[in-house]
Parts: C-alpha cells; sequence; structure tokens
C-alpha cells in the first residue's frame, strides 16, 4: 500500500468489505466498512457512484463538472481530497490504471 | 404522553451458537452458556435476518461461540447478503477446516474478525485454553487472504499480554489485516470471575495507550486501529452500546433478544424471544429495550450531566454490578460516588500471582 499523494490519474476502487448501497428501508445512501458506517451526502454519493475500478480522478472530476456545471479543477481538488481521505482508512483502494 | 418510536438499529449481532472449542476467561458470553439443542433452527434464523433487514439494520455481524460450528452458517451469510446486509463473521479461527471458509466466502461475506490471543503460540494457547490454536489461527489467516477477504484481527488485551501490543499490530500486518481491534478486557461474566488474573497494573495501561498512539502512528494509511479502553482506570464511562436499545440488537442462541450481550446479567429484566415476537415489535416495544432508552431513566449526577447524550451514563451492567442497580451511574465515571470503589478493585486485582484461570465452560466457576 503506497502513501504517494493523488493524482488525476489515479484509479480509486472499492475493494472487497466496502459497500456503498441505497437502503430502501432508510431511503438514504450509506457506504460501509469493517464496523464502519458512513452516511455520505450528496456530492459524496455522485463521487462514489462513479468510483469503479475503472475512471481515473479526472474523469470522474469531468463528469461532475458537466452535470453540476461547476469548474472542473475547483471539483478535481475536491474529489482528489476525497478519495485521498477515504484510501487513508482503507475504504477505498487504489487500481492499476488501464492501459 | 406517547414517546416516538425508535430509530431503527444499526447492527444485529447473531449469536448463533455459545459451542466454541476455546476457553478463554474472559468470554464474553453469559457464565450459563446455551447448549446445542437449545439453539434456533436454520428457518427462524433466517426470518430474523429477514425481519432485521426489513427493520432497516445495516450490519449482521454472525458471532458466537464459534459460528462456524453451524452448519447452516453459509446459507445465513447468503441470506443476509441477499437482503443487503454488511456482513461480518466473528470468529476465532478454531474447531473447523480453514477450507470451509470458502464456501461463506462464495456467499458473500464481506469482512471476518479473527481473534487472537497473543503473538507466542504457547501463552496464546494458554489462554486460550487450547493447545494448537495460535497454529489454527495462522493457517485460518493465510486462508482468508488466499479468498480475498477483508481481515481484522481482533487482540482482546490483559495483564498477560497487554504489553505485546506492537507485535500484535505487527502480526496483523504481516497477515495482511486492513484493521485491527485492541480490545482491552470488559469485565462481565467470566471477565469478572477473572478478573484477579486478567486486570492490568496502571503502569501497564498507561503503556498501552503509549504503544496504540505510535503504532497508529507508523501505520497510518495502511492499518486502522481501533481500541475498547480499559474503563476501570477512565476518568468517563465508554458510551456503552452507543446508548441502551439506541444502535444494537442482540438474539443468543437461543433466541433471546437483548440490547446489550451481558444485558442478561441485569436480574429484574424480562426479555423477549425471536421466536415468539417479530423483531421490529422487541425493538419498538419490549420492556428490557425502553428500561434504560434515552435519559429519562436516569437519576444525578447522569440527569443533569452535559454528557448524557454523549456517554449515556456509561453502562448498566457495571453499574449493577458495583452500585447494585442498574440505572446508577457508571463507576467508571468519576462523577460516581463509587469510582474509588471501582480504582481500589482495579489497584487490588492487580496485584500479580492472582492464580490459574477459570476457564469458560459448562460448568460455572
Amino acid at each position: 500500500m503506497s502513501a504517494a499523494p493523488i493524482t488525476g490519474g489515479d484509479v480509486p476502487a472499492l475493494p472487497r468489505g466496502v459497500r456503498l448501497q441505497f437502503n430502501q428501508v432508510r431511503g438514504q445512501w450509506f457506504l460501509q466498512g469493517p464496523e464502519r458506517v458512513f452516511e455520505p451526502d450528496e456530492i459524496a454519493v455522485e463521487i462514489l457512484k462513479r468510483i469503479d475500478g475503472v475512471r481515473t480522478v479526472d474523469a470522474i472530476a469531468r463528469e461532475l463538472a458537466v452535470e453540476f456545471a461547476a469548474p472542473e479543477a475547483e471539483i478535481a481538488v475536491d474529489v482528489a481530497a476525497f478519495v485521498a481521505e477515504l484510501l487513508a482508512i482503507r475504504m477505498l483502494e487504489r487500481r492499476e490504471a488501464g492501459p | 404522553m406517547k414517546t416516538p418510536p425508535p430509530a431503527p438499529p444499526v447492527a444485529l449481532l447473531a449469536e448463533l451458537t455459545h459451542r466454541c472449542v476455546l476457553k478463554c476467561p474472559y468470554c464474553s458470553n453469559p457464565l450459563e452458556l446455551e447448549r446445542r439443542s437449545a439453539e434456533l433452527d436454520t428457518a427462524t434464523w433466517l426470518r430474523v435476518i429477514d425481519e432485521a433487514a426489513a427493520l432497516g439494520v445495516l450490519q449482521i455481524s454472525f458471532s458466537g461461540g464459534e459460528p462456524m460450528l453451524r452448519p447452516d452458517i453459509a446459507a445465513l451469510v447468503a441470506r443476509a447478503v441477499e437482503r443487503g446486509l454488511y456482513t461480518n463473521l466473528i470468529t476465532s479461527g478454531v474447531g473447523f477446516s480453514p477450507e470451509a471458509l470458502e464456501r461463506v466466502a462464495q456467499a458473500g461475506l464481506d469482512h471476518v474478525q479473527l481473534s487472537v490471543q497473543g503473538v507466542e503460540d504457547a501463552a496464546a494457547d494458554h489462554v486460550a485454553g487450547h493447545g494448537g490454536s495460535a497454529a489454527q489461527k495462522r493457517r485460518l489467516a493465510a486462508e482468508i487472504a488466499r479468498l480475498g477477504l477483508r481481515l481484522t484481527v481482533n487482540a482482546v488485551v490483559h495483564r498477560g499480554n497487554v504489553d505485546q501490543i506492537p507485535a500484535l499490530v505487527r502480526m496483523a500486518e504481516d497477515w495482511g489485516a486492513a484493521r485491527v481491534e485492541i480490545a482491552h478486557v470488559q469485565y462481565y461474566g467470566w471477565a469478572v470471575a477473572n478478573r484477579g488474573r486478567l486486570m492490568p497494573t496502571r503502569v501497564q495501561v498507561d503503556q498501552a495507550i503509549a504503544d496504540l498512539a505510535s503504532e497508529r502512528a507508523r501505520t497510518a494509511g495502511r492499518l486502522v486501529i481501533d481500541a475498547v479502553t480499559p474503563d476501570y482506570y477512565a476518568s468517563y464511562p465508554k458510551p456503552c452500546m452507543g446508548g441502551w436499545g439506541a444502535q444494537n440488537i442482540n438474539v443468543t442462541p437461543s433466541g433471546r433478544a437483548l440490547p446489550c450481550h451481558a444485558a442478561e446479567t441485569i436480574p429484574h429484566l424480562v426479555f423477549d424471544n425471536v421466536r415468539d415476537r417479530p423483531l421490529a415489535e422487541i425493538w419498538r416495544d419490549s420492556a428490557a429495550f425502553n428500561a434504560y432508552r434515552g435519559t429519562d431513566w436516569m437519576a444525578e449526577p447522569c440527569r443533569s450531566c452535559e454528557r448524557r447524550e454523549r456517554d449515556f451514563g456509561g453502562c448498566r451492567c457495571q453499574a449493577l454490578l458495583f452500585a447494585g442497580n442498574a440505572a446508577a451511574t457508571d463507576p467508571a465515571c468519576s462523577l460516581s460516588p463509587l469510582h474509588d470503589t471501582l480504582l481500589a478493585v482495579a489497584q487490588r486485582d492487580s496485584a500479580p500471582d492472582g492464580g490459574a484461570y477459570a476457564y469458560r465452560g459448562y460448568a460455572r466457576p
């Protein structure tokens, strides 16, 4: 596990044992891991839904910039910070970027 | 005035069985262990899992005893996964073949928590009261890694092994764990019977806190280290269960629904059984769950305390044990009139040479 800083080319993924799910009974999204239940806010949910082990941090930021008509550079910083925070607590992992 | 219904529980602890080949002297199971003949059948557990999901439960922990001793464990995990629950297996790693885990993994298990008793085999086996257990745990850890399952290593620490925290964390790293739980013994049931052999000294506890901090710094970004604190030496009590009847529901092997695994030590409480009542009804209406829910039951100093919504007056079972009244302030709190008594017990029981362990078993100590 490398502690290198997040770059736009990094590919985050949900590891086995971490789940993003919409709970019908409670009517909200949860990110869960061992002894951890997070209640992501709307923006976090939009980021998490795009974390699939294929899209890069830049690609996720690009999509969100289009969808929410916001400046891409700003969003890229937020996405990278969000990914770094979850990587540090093993709620995300880094995948090798595809060819 | 009618109180609003409680928010749904976050987690269900499914104690599938009290059977376990290990005899750890701090076991959280009650002194009166339930026998195999009293255990819920598969159909009832499947219904309980369905009811838990419908109630809004998010995580289920299959525990025991040793849950892998239940032949239906993979079927129960599969149902929980199907219902969208996050699934944890809380295992000793002993008493079954490591290969048996593959079926449970294939059922969709999210996470395994494997307990260890120490870093040296002979000493660990002595605590577990079972020869060869440490070696079997290593084999299971290798199988967990092969299956790619998320692993937590849980180490219960006490006077005999609390000095090994850095070595325990390194062992967990070697095994590929993503998370470590360093849990100081909590003194209920078996652990009370063994308190004179388990209680760490103040010096050990201070060293343990320092070790934990340096291990967290050393492994930051690689490992999550959670700790269960040694509350006999604390200034404020633990927020036990995140509040009584607030987040957790525990179902015993025979189906009794409890607000916490030690709740049966409170003699006047009457517990409903999942055989007789749906889980949602028990959660909402059962007298045991409502007994210490919220803050209305509190007396002083809790009642007017600014921390009352933070630590919920601490632990009801510990209050009963020391005050003879489960509604009293947990004596782990420095505001409790019994706090000095608790500290004196800790000091007395941390003295060396406490004799031999009273091992967990079907005969009471």
